[in-house]
This record gives C-alpha cells, structure tokens and sequence, in this order.
C-alpha cells in the first residue's frame, strides 16, 4: 500500500475518532434541554462528559493537523472554500468549550441559563456543520482551477461556491444525520455513565431520537450510493451500519447491556464514516464540475519524505495516545448520578470551604 | 478594506488575543505543579491551598486558551490557502506533531488533574500536573519550530513544477537555531508573566491581610521566577539577536529604525518624530550598542533598512521595481522597546516586593496594592508587543524570501465573508475578555479555599457512593 492510501486511511481513522468520541459529548450538550429538566440533571449530565470532552475534541485538531500535513491542497480547499460554515463551526466550540469550565463559576440562575443555551447551540451547531461538510466533500461541490493562483492544475483547484451552495439537499440530510445520531449516540453514552432518573430519562430519548436518526440515516446513506465511488463496498457498509444501529436500539431499549449498547452506537458511526470514506476514495474531494478537476489523494498529497517522516510519527503515537485516553476513561468510568452532585460546584460537598475572613 | 487587509487584522486580533492566555497558562502549569509537589513533600497544607488558588486561576485561563487556539489551527486554510498550499508539506508537520504529541498530552492530562482529585491516589495524581506541564511546553516547541520556520525556511527544497516548498529535512525544521532560540525565549518570558501574575497576586493579598501565612511564601516564590526569568528572557533575547541580524536583517535595522548602514550602531532608546528615515530624532542614544547587541562588537558594522531595501530588489527581481521590502517601522521600533522596557519593569517589581515584604514586614498603601493587582499586564503587554515586532518585523513576508504576505491570502476569499468572521471573533473574544477578567477576579476575592479533606482518594476508596470530590 502506498503512503498516499496509508494517509488517507489514517485521516479517516482520526475522523472516525472524533466522531465517535465528540459525537457522545456534542449530543450530550444538544440535550440538555431534553434531557435535563432542572439543574441538577443538567450537571449531572455536563460532569459526565467534563472529564473527557477536552480530549475528544483533540481529535479534530489533530485530524484537522493532518489533513493539513499529509494533504495540504486538500486541507487548503476545503478550509478556504467553506469559510462561513468552519466560522460557524468555530463559534460553537468557542460558545461551549468556555460554558463548562465557566457555567459553574457563579452560582445564579441567569448565569447558568445563559452558558446552558451557549453548551446547547455550541454543540448543535458544529453537529449539523460537519454532516454539511462531508456531504459536499464527498457529494461533491464547485470546485474549478482558478487562474493567476499555482502553476500545476491539482494547485491551482479552488472552492468557487458560496455558504448556499455548501447547503445543498443531500449536504443537508447528511448534516441532519450527523445531528441526529450524535444526539442519540450522548443519549446512548449518558445511559451508560449516570443512574437514576437521567439514566432512565436518556433511555428514553435515546429510543425515540434514535428511531428518528435511523430514518435519516438510511435516507442519507442510501442517497450517498448515487455518489460513491465503490458502490459494491459501501452498499453492504451502510447495510452493516443499520444493524448496528438497530442492535444499539435493542439494547437500549432491553436496558441490561449499556456498555453494549454503547459499543454498537459506536460501531455505527465507524461503519457510516467508514462508509463515506470508501466511497470518495481515492478522491479526497468530489468536484461537482468536472471529474478532472477533483482532488485525490494522488494530486493533493505531499511528497514521500513527509508522508514517511509523519507515519513514523504516528505510527509510534497513535497506540500511546489511545491508551492513555482509554485510560482516563478507565479512571472516570464510576456511574454518576443526581446524588453523587454536590451541592456548590468545585467545593466537593463542603470539604474545601472558601475561606471567608475578611469579608 | 480588501479581503487580504482584513484577512491581516484578523489573524493579528485573534493571534494577540489567543497569546494572552498562552502565556500565563505556559508559566502557571509549572508553578502549580511546583505548589503541588511541595506540597507532596513536605505535607504543608499551605501549598495544597496554594495549588488550587493558583489551579483555579489556571484553568479559567486555560479554557481560554484552548478554544481561541482551535481558531488559529483553522485560520491557516481559511484566510491564507495559498500559503497553506505553498507550505503544507513542511509546515503541516510540526502542526500533526502538536496535535500528537502535545494537544491530546496536555488536554488529558489536565482532565485527570481536574477531576482526579479523589480518583487516583495522591503520587499519580501529581504525577498527572507535570505531563499537562510538559504537554503545553511541548505545544509550545512545535508551533514555535514551524513559525522559525517562516521566519527562516529550512530543510526544504522548491518543487520545480509545482513551485511549492517540499520538506527535505525535518530535524533541520524542528531543531534549528530559530526554533530553539524562539523556544527558550519564549518560555523564559512566559515564566516572567506567570511569576509576576504569583507575585503580584500574593503581595495583593498579603496587603489586603486575606490568608496572609498563605501567601506570604507566594511572593517569594514568584518574584524569584520573575527575576530567574528575566535573566534568561536576556540571554535569550541576546541570542535572538545575534542571529536575527544574520538571518533577517531588515528586522533588525527596522526595530532601529537605521535607515543607514554604519559601524558602530547606537541604540537608540527613545527618539521623536515620525521615524521615517529623515525626521527621526534620537534623544537617548547609546553610542555603539546596536552594533554589540547584534553582534558583539561595538564597532561592528549594521546593516541599515535603504542599503536592505537596494539589496532585496536585486535579490528578488519578481517583484518588480517597486516592491516594499520595508516593515512598517513605528510598530517594529515601538514593539521593540514595549517588549524590553515592560519585562524590565516586572523585574524591578519583583526587586521592590522582595524587599518591601522581606521578613515579616508589608507595605502598605494603595499605589502598591494597585500596583500588585496590575503589574501581570505589564511583561504580558510586553509578550504581546515582542510578538507584534516580530510578525510585523518579517513583513511583506509571509516566509522569509520565500512568499510574501499578500501572495498567501485565499485568492477567492470576499471581503463580507471576512468581514462577518472579524466581527463574530471579535465581539466573541470581547464578551469572553470581560467574563474572564471578572471571573479572574472573583477567584482571586474568594482567597485559596480552607483544606478540610487531605486525602480525598482514601475517603472515596470507603464509599463507593460520596459526593463527587470536584464537579463543575
């Protein structure tokens, strides 16, 4: 296997790492209406994911580090041509990565409320967006070679669109899936990490969003074949995705197997990132104007020497970095719920009193 | 304004305002781990009081921090695409590296440190603070290595067909001078900030007679950081220097606004006028300096901005006769000595606190105290306006001699869309600078909390059901 195909493998495995593990805590943020009918509910459920989101959403830092790396052009055409969607993106993890670590620092009910409605839109918002993105990486989109820019054609290849031509009907239903299944993939994971009334309560939202997700997803997945490159692999794929899915249903719905249902939840978006990767291979992205004017992993990767130089590197730090992430959750894997809260956040039930001399 | 003019604003609003904050966190991580491990050894509850004082402050920072940098890691591609396409296979690496490497390191690490508190016995939970300590230091070594980079390209070598920069060398990327030099210097300075925000804290506190057996030993602690680093921040500095005059030298002649070439430079220390060349006005010079700073020897000869600017139309002839190769001067030269003259400030604070509260005594009065509660802006103002010099000082390049600035913008980029993404960051980043500040100073009021539990792990391990020992 050449070094391009490696690559191309490795950016969908860091994809598929973001996915499933931001996809939980996006969707534990977006429920937290739903799901978190009063305060201590929401905390309950926001203290289940604080441990862990920091470390997941490293993931599309680093996928977005090695996209740039291992396929500059690539990296540099989707990020400048879907400018307005990525701002949108970036808005929302700025909103929701400040609300945890700050929603807490004040104990009033319009503070709380105002960082809740930030976590809610900061996780909706890049949960719809990345279905968007994808679905006009691999659905295709306006990209065309731009005079006056790089010598070579591959270089020379520009996003040429607008924000409305990135929400086309089938980047759209991919983003809705995308929203969809985070959403009920948090509610799957809050089953697994708290007890009590939210874990019964994210059962239930789990069963009905999830219904809902499964919907979107067979639209999504069953449209995205008029696309694929390899319909021969990616039909079965998306097939395989369903069952999971349905298996993570059942299980949720029998109540018994949460870790199960957990890894079958996961397993689905593996097998659907899986799915949309096969099929745009070995484009890296479609262009809806001329097949000539696509980007490959061929056209837009760089050269051996980088390629060699960061497989190393990965190769030797990937198995690092997952065992000591899988450790953290190791560490935190306690069940939480509404009792285990304590009453004033970060004072760990009375046992570090804030000293009050001199007030 | 064009989408290239605001494309600049942008990078520089967000890039100022992200390394606010990574300073501070660069410095602090390391104190509080310090704090900890005293703790640790000698079972004073003073520290452990001190590390979550200090921790606390950390992380509203940190948080900060994190979020603002996922925009720089985007900007790249969005605003500056051509630049992105022409560096990609060099640059692209040490940026995959900070994501391996050091992103997942620090961002685990310090989750466990968080919430850890009753999870994981007292050792490995120390343990935990260092490797986020190490994890921000190593963010920090990869991003430098690859802004060296631009600064001086090495270890690469231009595609003839494609004219793009294709990586040859990566040890000469990660591990050239530039990048060292920018390294030590850089933490040094960000130990200077984090010291002087211990320090001034402290001494707040200690005149506001809040928990004053707390922090009392505070101060030492961080006026001696701010004086170790200042001392490093100037031999770093003097390295920096040295191969700046070699490797930029219009930089150099622009933070001195010498527009000729001549030997034995002065340095000058304020002047009047305009600084364009002619009007000019030095009305503290230091006869001979320039020429040491750069390079040694007080009669050695320093290059100056009109013999550069001759000597670059004839190196790159691309550009035509009227090519700028001139930095914008009154930045360089005022950046410049923001930078040396606020750092030196933090260290005469930190000569005056050391004496002032020497034994048992505290001064008292309120130009101290408002002194103390200022004087972190001071090396941060500093920070900033070195860094200001130093992009601004490579100017109308974006890598040295390689591409300028104007050549690397996104060649479709809109003004609007720009403009929206400008505004949005900016009321964002503003909103969030007061909610911060507030919640810094919050923090500081409610003074380090009363210890009641030392062990939380043991008392965990008894019942399976207590209260979480940290929750947000």
């Amino acid at each position: 296997m050449d070094l391009q195909t490696i690559w191309f493998i490795l950016i969908a495995v860091l994809w598929i790492g973001y996915f499933v593990l931001d996809g939980f805590d996006l969707g534990v943020g977006m429920l937290l209406p739903i799901i978190g009918k009063d305060d201590l509910r929401r905390r309950v459920m926001i203290n289940s994911i604080a441990t862990v989101w920091d470390g997941n959403e490293v993931w599309l830092l680093t996928a977005g580090g090695a996209t740039f790396a291992a396929f500059p052009l690539w990296y540099s055409t989707m990020f400048s041509g879907y400018y307005l969607a990525l701002f949108l993106v970036l808005f929302g993890l700025i909103l929701r990565g400040v609300a945890f670590e700050y929603r807490g620092k004040k104990d009033a009910v319009a503070w709380r409320r105002r960082w809740d409605a930030a976590i809610v839109v900061g996780s909706a918002l890049p949960a719809l967006l990345f279905g968007v993105a994808f679905g006009n990486v691999v659905g295709g989109s306006p990209i065309e070679p731009v005079a006056g820019t790089q010598p070579d054609l591959a270089g020379s290849l520009n996003y040429t669109g607008n924000l409305l031509d990135l929400l086309n009907p089938f980047s759209l239903v991919l983003g809705l899936m995308t929203l969809t299944v985070f959403m009920a993939h948090g509610a799957i994971f809050l089953a697994l990490k708290t007890s009590g009334e939210v874990r019964e309560a994210s059962r239930k939202a789990a069963l009905r969003i999830g219904v809902v997700a499964a919907v979107v997803a067979v639209v999504a997945l069953l449209w995205y074949q008029a696309y694929s490159g390899n319909v021969a692999f990616t039909l079965p794929l998306a097939l395989l995705a369903a069952v999971s899915w349905l298996t993570a249903l059942g299980l949720t719905l029998r109540g018994r197997r949460d870790g199960w249902a957990f890894v079958f939840s996961s397993l689905t978006i593996l097998l659907a990132v899986t799915t949309l990767f096969v099929g745009l291979f070995p484009n890296v992205m479609v262009s809806s104007i001329d097949p000539a004017f696509n980007l490959t992993v061929e056209n837009a990767s760089s050269q051996q020497y980088t390629l060699t130089v960061m497989t190393i590197v990965a190769v030797i730090m990937t198995p690092i970095v997952l065992l000591y992430q899988g450790w953290t959750y190791w560490v935190f894997r306690k069940r939480i719920s509404t009792s285990m809260i304590p009453d004033h956040p970060e004072a760990g039930r009375a046992d570090d009193r804030f000293a009050t001399a001199g007030h | 304004m064009s989408a290239l003019d605001l494309s600049r604003w942008q990078f520089g609003i967000t890039t100022v305002y992200h390394f606010l904050f990574v300073p501070l966190t660069l410095g602090t991580v390391w104190l509080v781990a310090g704090f900890q491990t005293a703790w640790f050894r000698t079972g004073n509850v003073k520290y452990l009081q001190l590390t979550k004082f200090f921790g606390k402050l950390l992380l509203i920072n940190f948080a900060m921090g994190v979020v603002t940098g996922i925009v720089q890691e985007f900007q790249f591609g969005m605003n500056w695409s051509e630049y992105s396409r022409f560096v990609g296979d060099v640059f692209g690496a040490p940026l995959a590296m900070e994501g391996l490497l050091a992103f997942f390191l620090e961002s685990t690490f310090l989750g466990l440190w968080i919430f850890g508190w009753d999870r994981l016995p007292k050792k490995l939970h120390l343990s935990t603070i260092w490797l986020a300590a190490a994890g921000t230091a190593l963010s920090a070594y990869f991003i430098l290595a690859a802004n060296a980079w631009m600064q001086h390209p090495v270890g690469y070598e231009i595609d003839p067909e494609t004219g793009r920069a294709v990586l040859n060398d990566i040890g000469a990327v990660l591990f050239q001078n530039t990048a060292t030099i920018a390294f030590f210097h850089t933490m040094a300075a960000s130990f200077l900030v984090s010291g002087a925000g211990v320090a001034g804290v402290a001494a707040w506190m200690v005149m506001k007679n809040r928990q004053v057996d707390v922090f009392r030993p505070a101060i030492k602690v961080g006026a001696w950081t701010i004086l170790v680093s200042a001392v490093l921040v100037s031999v770093s500095g003097d390295m920096d220097m040295k191969i700046m005059v070699e490797q930029q030298p219009m930089k150099v002649a622009a933070a001195e606004a010498i527009y000729e070439t001549q030997d034995a430079a002065p340095f000058s220390v304020l002047s009047v006028g305009d600084l364009s060349g002619d009007t000019a006005t030095d009305i503290i010079a230091i006869p001979g300096l320039l020429s040491w700073l750069a390079t040694g020897d007080a009669n050695a000869e320093v290059q100056g901005i009109n013999n550069l600017q001759q000597q670059y139309l004839e190196e790159y002839p691309q550009y035509g006769p009227e090519m700028n190769f001139v930095p914008y001067v009154p930045i360089t030269y005022w950046g410049f000595r923001l930078m040396i003259g606020l750092g030196m400030l933090a260290a005469l604070y930190a000569l005056w606190v050391l004496w002032a509260f020497r034994g048992e005594r505290t001064p008292r009065g309120r130009f101290y105290t408002a002194a103390s509660a200022g004087i972190v802006l001071f090396p941060l103002a500093g920070i900033s306006a070195g860094w200001i010099f130093t992009e601004m000082g490579r100017q109308p390049w974006i890598v040295f001699g390689q591409q300028t600035t104007a050549d690397g913008v996104s060649p479709l980029l809109s003004a609007t869309d720009v403009w929206i993404s400008m505004i949005g960051f900016t009321v964002v980043y503003a909103v969030l600078a007061v909610i911060e500040v507030a919640l810094l100073l919050r923090q500081v009021k409610k003074g380090a909390p009363e210890v009641v539990v030392e062990d939380p792990f043991e008392e965990a391990k008894k019942d399976d059901d207590k209260q979480l020992y940290f929750a947000y």
